[in-house]
């Protein structure tokens, strides 16, 4: 069967169904969104967002997906949209990247805060100022706080099935809770990997139909959504979202564990390589693990034992998990794709010192910041990073890969 | 529940057959003009329904946890964002196959300024949704503060001593996108309101209503003379009662005696200092602005149409 303009509109319209098939990270999200069927899509085009959004709207044109497609006028009616929907009682979908994300903030703990778990497919994309449309993980780390699971995926069929499973998991009902799917903005966007799709009808037993707790549309039984809340009740029903982030971890444990029943591939919270006998540990998130494998490689080459531990996981953090893994190491360095610009490191560094506080031991931990933009990471800075670790010289906020100090243009006497 | 048309409205066979469904107890202010509208509003219109608010008084003083005013569906999400909400409301029916009518209740503030780009965008994707502005002409549930929508002259915490500049008009933004139906009303004028919101619900596609709203409280006025407020403001050619369909315009109300508008300014302490000597020429100024829109839109009565601008 052909479908009309799929020549010009890329693999993933082809039928994608023989596996594997060749496709973006942009085009494995729609590939899976449209088997998740979900009733409403909305979303505002952004780069390197974008070509989702043209996806999804083509499937949707040609009755591939029966969904509505709003093309609205601004990522924040995007997301208010996407509420409005799933308070009305379907799954609801949209996509974006960096501006676009921070456009939607407003609305970011509304949806936690009212329980509502629909998927948002984040594109990593640097924030501005200076602009630029490349690849860090500024955007989706802003808002890490804002009550929404959050995962980090490094290749295209990771994205795939996290789409897929992180469904799954949102929408239970021990959860009911918004979900971001991250994936690396250029690296995983708009680089071809091959792609094993499920069969639609295993996507459809797998996820089953989405059943709100509450629907607008039941007149019968006339709910109100959203109501003012002051001091007597606030800070319960707060409370009640972190109980749920809390139980997240368990959940999604069980969700991992029905996917791997029926792909035979298994997502742990944390991934880790070369592990076991390591004497220190890199850990990161996205496509660089990648870049880190070929550095501990060489590492490993010249006998230094340096294992990997990839954070798929954000959000929860899996704060035990990951101590159990670090514990028994004389040092770690993270490496941030973004920065708090709080004088004090990454996100994600921040994160592995909290979850170490509390163990029995410490290993020495430094924090590198790399990759901001879509600057690449070189695995000889990612020796450097390990070196400076060993030898005790860092603590956190180390950028690597810079070039030196930035010109100013025109510079002193120029023009 | 019968099947309602747009024919003439008549209240006592309303008040018979309707279900009041936004319950007593809320905590509007004596006075406002928000819940008047609101009951009216739903009277008229047909169930199924689902509401959705902005942020503002009538959201915050109806759906108080754990109480509720609300005997219908009802969603609050934001202040800037009700018409992607009801956007994403109508969808939903809309995949569901479900046969659901859409109505939006905000103030001027999330209407003219913080939600006109969200209105825009659901005007313009065509959603059949009914949006209700109740127009208290600033932003009361804050405390007094001037909107897009604050007439000029009118003293709020933010224009001390009189706003400068005239207001938005918001009928004439709505219009430009070539809504279907577009119309002006007051609660005072009950079987017009109704009348007009059965229409409303009626076209295929989004709809319009720009409902004046006394604040007693920010209009520094008496509350049991909310309802005259809004006849004076018709009659006094300030708020005319017309309506748009398709681009026809048509006044639905011409004043056989036309009151004065310091007879409508004269009742309200926010334009208390129009009346003082050195506020003459701003009172002038007010009332040019006033002849100036009901001679236009008069003339676009008789011009038959040009509903936009």
């Amino acid at each position: 069967m052909t479908v009309a303009g799929t020549r010009e509109r890329g693999p993933a319209v082809r039928e994608a169904l023989a596996p594997p098939v060749a496709v973006t990270g942009n085009e494995a999200v729609a590939v899976a969104v449209r088997q998740a069927r979900p009733g409403v899509i909305a979303a505002y085009p952004i780069t390197p967002q974008t070509d989702i959004v043209q996806y999804l709207a083509h499937f949707c044109r040609e009755g591939m997906l029966k969904a509505v497609f709003l093309p609205v006028e601004s990522e924040h009616s995007a997301l208010s949209a996407v509420i409005g929907a799933a308070a009305a009682g379907v799954r609801a979908v949209s996509a974006t990247s960096s501006q676009g994300l921070l456009h939607m903030a407003e609305l970011l703990p509304i949806a936690s805060g009212m329980r509502l778990p629909v998927l948002l497919a984040v594109v990593n994309r640097a924030l501005s100022a200076p602009l630029n449309i490349h690849c860090d993980h500024s955007d989706s780390l802003f808002v890490r706080d804002a009550g929404w699971l959050q995962l980090y995926c490094a290749s295209v069929q990771e994205v795939y099935d996290t789409v897929l499973l992180s469904l799954r998991w949102a929408e239970d009902p021990r959860v009911r809770l918004p979900v971001m799917v991250c994936q690396d903005g250029f690296f995983l966007s708009h680089c071809a990997e091959n792609l094993e799709v499920l069969p639609d009808e295993e996507v459809s037993s797998f996820l089953g139909d989405y059943r709100p707790e509450v629907s607008l549309l039941d007149s019968e039984h006339p709910a109100s959504f959203g109501a003012m809340d002051l001091q007597d009740w606030y800070l319960e029903h707060r409370q009640e979202v972190s109980s749920a982030m809390r139980r997240a971890f368990g959940v999604y444990l069980e969700a991992a564990e029905e996917f791997f029943r029926l792909t035979g591939r298994y997502w742990p919270p944390v991934e880790t390589y070369a592990l076991d006998d390591a004497r220190f540990g890199v850990v990161v998130m996205g496509t660089a693990a990648g870049t880190v494998r070929a550095a501990i490689e060489r590492m490993r080459k010249r006998g230094l034992l340096v294992g990997l531990l990839r954070v798929r996981l954000y959000r929860p953090f899996p704060r035990e998990l990951l101590a159990g893994f670090l514990e028994p190491l004389e040092g770690v360095a993270v490496l941030d794709r973004a920065d708090t610009l709080s004088g004090f490191g990454g996100p994600l560094f921040l994160e592995v010192a909290a979850s170490l506080y509390g163990a029995r031991r410490h290993p020495r931990l430094g924090g590198f910041v790399y990759g901001l933009g879509g600057r690449e990471l070189r695995p000889e800075e990612v020796e450097r990073a390990v070196e400076e670790v060993r030898r005790g010289e860092v603590f956190s906020g180390r950028y690597l890969g810079l070039r030196g100090a930035a010109r100013r243009y025109p510079g002193p006497g120029g023009r | 529940m019968k099947e309602r048309t747009d024919g003439p409205v008549r209240l006592s066979q309303v008040a018979q057959e309707g279900e009041d469904l936004l319950s007593g107890g809320h905590r509007l202010c004596a006075g406002c003009g928000a819940p008047v509208v609101v009951r009216q509003v739903l009277l008229a219109a047909r169930r199924p329904l689902v509401v959705v608010g902005a942020t503002g008084c009538l959201e915050v003083a109806t759906c108080f946890y754990p109480y509720t005013a609300w005997r219908v569906p009802w969603i609050h999400v934001a202040f800037g964002n009700a018409a992607a909400v009801a956007s994403g409301v109508e969808a939903a029916a809309r995949h569901l196959r479900r046969e659901v009518r859409v109505v939006v209740f905000a103030g001027d503030g999330a209407t003219y300024d913080i939600g006109l780009g969200a209105l825009s965008g659901m005007l313009e994707r065509r959603h059949r949704v009914l949006y209700v502005c109740y127009d208290n002409e600033g932003y009361m549930n804050t405390g007094v503060q001037r909107s897009g929508s604050t007439p000029r002259g009118a003293d709020t915490t933010t224009t001390p001593g009189g706003k400068e500049e005239p207001r938005k008009d918001l009928m004439d933004i709505v219009l430009a996108h070539g809504v279907p139906y577009a119309a002006q009303t007051t609660p005072a004028h009950f079987a017009d309101l109704m009348r007009k919101v059965r229409r409303a619900l009626q076209v295929d596609g989004p709809s319009f209503l720009s409902v004046f709203a006394p604040c007693p409280r920010g209009w520094r006025s008496e509350p049991e003379l909310s309802m005259e407020l809004c006849r004076l403001a018709v009659d006094t050619c300030y708020w005319p009662l017309y309506e748009v369909e398709e681009g026809r315009v048509q006044v639905n109300y011409r004043p056989r005696e036309r009151r004065p508008l310091s007879d409508y300014l004269a009742l309200q302490g926010r334009f208390r200092h129009l009346f003082q000597p050195e506020g003459e020429e701003r009172l002038r100024e007010l009332e040019r602005e006033v002849e100036r829109r009901w001679r236009e839109l008069l003339s676009r009565e008789k011009g038959g149409g040009a509903g936009g601008v």
